[in-house]
């Protein structure tokens, strides 16, 4: 039980780390694509700019316009941030880690039905947008929580019919059983990329990120659902992409490349302590590598209209989900099928 | 257990009246989403995980989201409330006393409460409610779907816009044609 609160206090510290730093590697990553130097004020390469912002946040005036609904305006960022940081506890971040007699599961909690948990809480995590662009009274931040609605409406349908070809291949709900199997066989990418293509285009789409940020859009809707928000609830929003982002990458890395696992790790004979510290590293190293991509996506392609948003939600991912199911089925029983005619 | 239990209820029938009671569309809308969530915490305390993970998806998640989305849409509040005529609140009355009057019949007998001592852990979980829908609710669960089906098409054709040809924009193709 202690141990349990402990690993999910250091599991809260690294997310709130890596958001942090997430935060840093976007304005990197940003000047590196435009040529430019990017943050270098702050410490050695400008690496205490997080804490610089960080403390810029918490120094600013809490502004509440007259007219906002007290109540809602204060919940919002608050479902936001909530929701984001609880996904962490069902993802495994590795295997079983042995410490002489001490052992230690790096998985808080891994319950039969883990990826629908995940969906739930991105499910109600939309909340956390919907009731702050609304209780903050404005008509811009209404249009972006309107807007951020009908966006994970439409991409959740689409995701989660991408992960019922994922699950006819597993054939369980839990990630850490889901990442078993890919411990012993190949990674799932190999056998759904097009259910991981579109899983991958739905979660750019759910964590608001661009090319789908149409809920913040800067250039039509001032700042979107957050334009009314200062001080450290604008901090909390802008906070919660961030974790939703390093927990989507989390997920991806488990449900198509393998989570911890790296091939023919069980054959360099290492002791277990290694292969399990190695398999965190690698999964972390996957982490950062799709964290990198949605960063490269947002710097290289130009932002949706909305239009085209909801045709291609409607029109291209749900039909080519239920193809990739219809597929994934007939290639699940293909041998059933050969002996029927 | 038993406190989470007693508090959960508690949340449950709060929220249901609240979300009666609350003057403000939005505030309603709020409470009901409190309110799925604590029969979603029931469900976990009878280790349904399946059946509560899907009613937090479904209700909170999905149905929840769009009750919210079409009364910010309208921006329903209490001023823009259409008032009821006496004779509609009479029969409204009229009609929720006959419903509780059926429910009341129906539970006169007493409930059947199942009896805890035998209450089997597994049954909401994803295998079991998979395989009873799949053998044993197998008819009932595809005509359902097929229900669900019929219900989202005819959706579509009503949200379709009218593309036949308006017979003064015909005419306009017809000189169009004639002036080429």
């Amino acid at each position: 039980m202690l141990v349990t609160v402990i690993f999910l206090s250091v599991l809260l510290l690294v997310t709130l780390g890596v958001a942090a730093y997430e935060t840093y590697g976007e304005r990197k990553v940003a000047a590196f694509m435009q040529d430019r130097i990017g943050p270098d004020r702050a410490g050695p390469f400008g690496l205490l700019q997080p804490i610089a912002d960080g403390v810029k946040m918490f120094m600013k005036e809490d502004f509440v316009p007259a007219t906002a609904n007290r109540v809602l305006y204060f919940l919002g960022p608050a479902i936001a941030m909530t929701t984001a940081l609880m996904t962490g506890c069902v993802i495994p971040w590795g295997g079983t880690l042995v410490i002489g007699d001490f052992t230690l599961n790096l998985q808080a909690a891994d319950p039969e039905i883990g990826i629908l948990y995940v969906f739930a809480m991105v499910s109600i995590g939309v909340y956390g947008i919907m009731l702050g662009g609304w209780a903050s009274n404005n008509k811009f931040a209404l249009l972006g929580a309107i807007r951020a609605s009908s966006q994970m409406i439409s991409y959740e349908l689409a995701m989660g019919l991408s992960l019922v070809a994922l699950i006819i291949g597993t054939g369980t709900l839990s990630l850490g059983g889901i990442v078993a199997g890919q411990l012993d066989g190949v990674w799932n990418i190999v056998a759904q990329p097009l259910g991981f293509l579109l899983f991958l285009v739905c979660a750019f789409a759910e964590t608001n990120r661009a090319p789908f940020d149409l809920p913040e859009c800067e250039t039509e809707l001032v700042g979107g659902y957050h334009t009314e928000f200062s001080s450290m609830k604008l901090g909390f929003y802008l906070f919660a992409e961030y974790v939703n982002m390093f927990i989507s990458s989390a997920v991806i890395s488990t449900l198509y490349f393998g989570g911890y696992d790296i091939p023919f790790v069980d054959q360099a004979g290492l002791t277990t302590f290694w292969v399990t510290a190695l398999g965190t590293l690698s999964l972390f190293a996957k982490i950062g590598f799709f964290i990198f991509f949605f960063m490269w996506i947002r710097w290289t392609l130009p932002r949706f209209r909305f239009d085209q948003l909801m045709n291609l939600g409607w029109k291209a991912l749900i039909p080519l989900a239920i193809l990739n199911i219809l597929l994934t089925g007939l290639w699940n029983f293909r041998h059933e099928l050969i002996q029927l005619f | 257990m038993q406190i989470l239990f007693y508090l959960f209820a508690a949340v449950s029938i709060l929220s249901a009246l609240f979300v009666v009671a609350a003057k403000n569309p939005v505030n309603s809308v709020i409470a009901l989403i409190v309110c799925f969530l604590s029969i979603a915490g029931h469900y976990i305390l009878l280790n349904a995980q399946f059946l509560a993970v899907v009613h937090v998806i479904v209700y909170t998640g999905a149905i929840m989201v769009l009750f919210l989305f079409v009364i910010m849409l309208l921006n329903l509040n209490k001023s823009t409330e259409p008032q009821k005529s006496m004779a509609t609140r009479i029969a409204a009355v009229i009609a929720g006393g006959l419903f509780l009057l059926t429910l009341l019949g129906a539970i006169k007998d007493g409930i059947g409460i199942a009896d805890p001592d035998v209450y089997d852990g597994s049954v909401g979980l994803v295998k079991s409610v998979g395989t009873s829908l799949f053998t044993e609710y197998l008819l009932p669960f595809e005509v359902s779907s097929v229900l669900f089906l019929s219900a989202m098409i005819g959706a579509v054709m009503l949200g379709k816009k009218d593309t036949s040809p308006q017979p003064l924009s015909s005419g306009e193709g017809q000189n169009a044609a004639d002036r080429a």
